[in-house]
């Protein structure tokens, strides 16, 4: 009761600060140009901190962990992947598209290719992307919520939803930029410090459960572990165990007792307590490495599983770039070159932070192994702190691990939800402020309700679909629009869909069938490394096939893109309400030639 | 115009010292130099920008060097950090001994994934701003000479 106390205090001062903030931004949010870009007045560190912020999602702060605690060291391409991104963003993508002044992906669009069909395209991909990466926050807070208080699971995600709301409609992305700047030193202390104080702890005990981790045998309990199954599981038993059962297990047959698992596998109907005594082996959910020596090795074994790691590599890397929230931040640069400064403090604070996730997962398996059964592992960090430690430091640290979760999930979704209805409000609706409200209502309850439609598992893999489809949309218009001439509308239009359309495709295949262990499942689960080329090679064909209709500004925009800053080619968006300067619509340089300084 | 208002103001204002309010009968105020076109600034706009701007063949051209200077060095960091990160899954794949060996007491494969690609990553990114704002620099000189 005390530790839910705790959490619940910890979760409402995250809660209480982002509010105060938000509060206190709106104050100074007046024009609509407040709202989207923050008057362009943000400093490359604290815009690293708020790029930071808002992308350490409840993948990255939960789900990391929850991975490795799982399938182990082959978990680790997901936060290389994820950091990884940001480098193909500068490389690629950061300083030309800041100049080109475009603020979402619609506008880069339409300003690189001329197009209005191509615009309307982009728009429908970037509120697909949006939801799909808004859709695992919300299950997340869902997740910490009904697991640190058990309250329902639709509770967290609700409040989740109406706090970012307020949030927004407060003011806008002004106050997102500092809210999300503060967040990421929330996230970074509430994952760190615990992660040091367990880390000691672990280096303390001295029983013979520490060495376990390299043996060829399963993780074993710590201490008499009760367990109540939630959906229904087929568990591999690596060494016979004595559990008692109470529900229906092993084909249908209702127990109320002790059985013994002999070695093999056992299905276990939803509904089912199981109790297992201290020392016991921990049955672990098919599909996963059951013993600790297999855990800690890649598993390469099948062409699939070495497929299917590169996929992510692919998706990771290149999806980054797409991925709406991402790129609205970076609008807030004033310049090219700061855009490239705020990647590098990006990268520097992301690598900082995934330390210790690591170390999440790697202790998880050692003291929380009873979280392979239910398959719940995502919720490895939050239950860590308490495992291991059994008094109040444990619930102190268990409820910042809480608190930064929360953080984790306010901070993600308030960035998709200001870029998803910033796309929505100028593009679907019209843009003015009032328009903008409506938008932020509809960009944050379509997910909520698809959050109570759909159930499912591992943040991070759902994470990964979103990549993946913005690394088979956005990436190649981006890149080949960015550095190649001959790029046409039509060329562009054609690669979306053919990148766009299979994945998706391969996205509703797997969660309507739930995956499979077969080949093509594996394939399909991760399609990047197949959709990605294919998107770029579609772009490319048709491009060439219709070079005639290569826009003719197309000199002045490379111009625009990549001259350096110093010479004043960069171009701002005109946002509606009029009160920017420059940037005629001809697409002539804004105040003279000379932009000193 | 801005900078070039700035320079007039020492003059208007005497060398250094606060300027001092004219009264009635003094000597009459030292006479200024009023220049209206500062031929020093008007140099501040080189043909070769006129070029850029006015989309001249030559133009083009420096666009097109620069762009593709930019590009072969984005292509090389992105490739040589893929080419590492991927021979990774080969490696364990393809040399199972490698897969096992442990270093300080802590498998290869977790010391190789957890701890070298984020240094990797900081290093080639610095490692690219340095350049690509070499390009940009060569770019301005050349075009403001």
């Amino acid at each position: 009761m005390q530790h839910e106390v705790w959490a619940l205090t910890g979760i409402g001062a995250v809660a209480l600060l982002s509010f105060l903030l938000g509060f206190q931004g709106a104050r100074s949010a007046r024009t609509t140009s407040d709202f989207l870009v923050a008057r362009r007045a943000v400093k490359a560190q604290r815009n690293a901190a708020a790029i930071s912020g808002e992308y350490l999602s409840a993948a990255s702060f939960l789900g990391v962990a929850g991975l490795i605690l799982k399938d182990g060291a082959n978990a680790l391409w997901f936060p290389i992947g994820f950091t990884a991104g940001y480098l193909a963003l500068m490389l690629f993508v950061a300083a030309p598209l800041r100049r080109s002044g475009a603020y979402t992906l619609p506008d880069f669009a339409e300003a690189r290719l001329g197009s209005s069909n191509l615009r309307q395209l982009s728009t429908v991909f970037v509120l697909v992307i949006g939801w799909l990466y808004l859709v695992p926050q919300l299950q997340g807070a869902g997740l910490t919520l009904a697991t640190v208080t058990k309250l329902p699971y639709w509770v967290g995600a609700t409040l989740v939803t109406a706090l970012v709301m307020i949030n927004v409609l407060s003011g806008g992305m002004r106050v997102v930029t500092l809210v999300q700047a503060v967040q990421y030193w929330v996230k970074l202390f509430a994952i760190s410090l615990p992660a040091f104080v367990l880390f000691l702890v672990f280096l303390s005990d001295h029983s013979e459960h520490r060495a376990s981790l390299s043996q060829p045998m399963p993780p074993t309990f710590v201490e008499t572990t009760v367990v109540k199954v939630e959906t229904d599981v087929t568990l591999q038993v690596g060494n016979p165990v004595r559990v008692v059962a109470k529900g229906i297990v092993d084909n249908d047959r209702p127990v109320d007792g002790v059985l013994i698992w002999n070695v093999g596998t056992h299905k276990v109907k939803a509904g089912t307590q199981l109790t297992f005594p201290a020392g016991a082996s921990v049955p672990v959910a098919s599909g996963q490495p059951l013993f600790n020596s297999t855990w800690l090795r890649p598993q390469s074994d099948s062409w699939s599983s070495l497929f299917q790691t590169y996929s992510v590599i692919f998706a990771t890397f290149l999806g980054t770039m797409g991925l709406p929230h991402v790129l609205v931040r970076f609008y807030t640069n004033p310049d090219g070159r700061s855009a490239r400064r705020t990647t590098q403090f990006v990268l520097l604070m992301l690598s900082v932070f995934y330390v210790f996730p690591i170390i999440f997962g790697l202790l998880a398996r050692l003291y929380v192994p009873q979280l392979l059964i239910t398959g719940n592992t995502d919720a490895a960090v939050l239950l860590l702190p308490n495992a291991m430690l059994d008094n109040w430091v444990g619930i102190a640290l268990g409820s910042i691990t809480a608190a930064g979760a929360f953080a984790a999930f306010v901070s993600t979704s308030s960035g998709l939800v200001v870029s998803v209805a910033g796309v929505l409000s100028t593009d679907v609706l019209k843009g003015k402020v009032r328009d903008f409200r409506t938008a932020t209502l509809i960009s944050g309850l379509v997910p909520l309700a698809v959050v109570f439609a759909v159930h499912s598992s591992d943040l991070s893999r759902a994470v990964t679909m979103a990549f993946s489809l913005a690394a088979s949309t956005f990436c190649p218009m981006l890149v080949l629009g960015i550095w190649w001439r001959r790029l046409t509308a039509v060329g562009a239009a054609a690669g979306l869909v053919v990148g766009g359309g299979l994945c998706l495709l391969a996205t509703v295949y797997t969660l309507a069938t739930g995956g499979h262990d077969g080949w093509l499942s594996q394939i399909l689960a991760q399609p990047s490394a197949i959709t990605v080329p294919l998107a770029f090679l579609t772009m490319w064909g048709v491009s060439r096939a219709t070079a005639r209709r290569v826009p003719l500004d197309v000199s002045r925009t490379m111009l625009r893109m990549h001259a350096p800053d110093r010479l004043g080619f960069i171009r701002d968006r005109d946002v509606t309400d009029g009160v920017t300067t420059g940037a005629d619509d001809d697409g002539r340089m804004r105040s003279g030639r000379h932009r000193r300084g | 115009m801005n900078d070039h208002l700035d320079r007039f103001s020492p003059e208007l204002t005497g060398a250094g010292g606060p300027p001092v309010p004219a009264r009635p009968g003094d000597r009459p105020p030292r006479r200024v130099k009023v220049v209206l076109a500062d031929r020093r600034g008007a140099k501040r706009v080189p043909r070769t920008l006129i070029e850029l701007e006015e989309q001249t063949k030559i133009g083009e051209e420096l666009v097109k060097n620069l762009v593709n200077a930019q590009l072969r060095t984005s292509v090389l960091v992105a490739a040589t950090t893929l080419v590492v990160l991927c021979t990774f899954p080969m490696l364990f794949r393809y040399v199972p001994n490698f897969a096992d060996a442990s270093l300080f007491g802590i498998r290869l494969p977790w010391l190789l994934l957890g701890a070298v690609p984020f240094p990797l990553l900081i290093g080639a990114g610095k490692w690219y701003s340095r350049r690509a704002e070499r390009h940009e620099r060569d770019f301005i000189n050349m075009v403001e000479n």
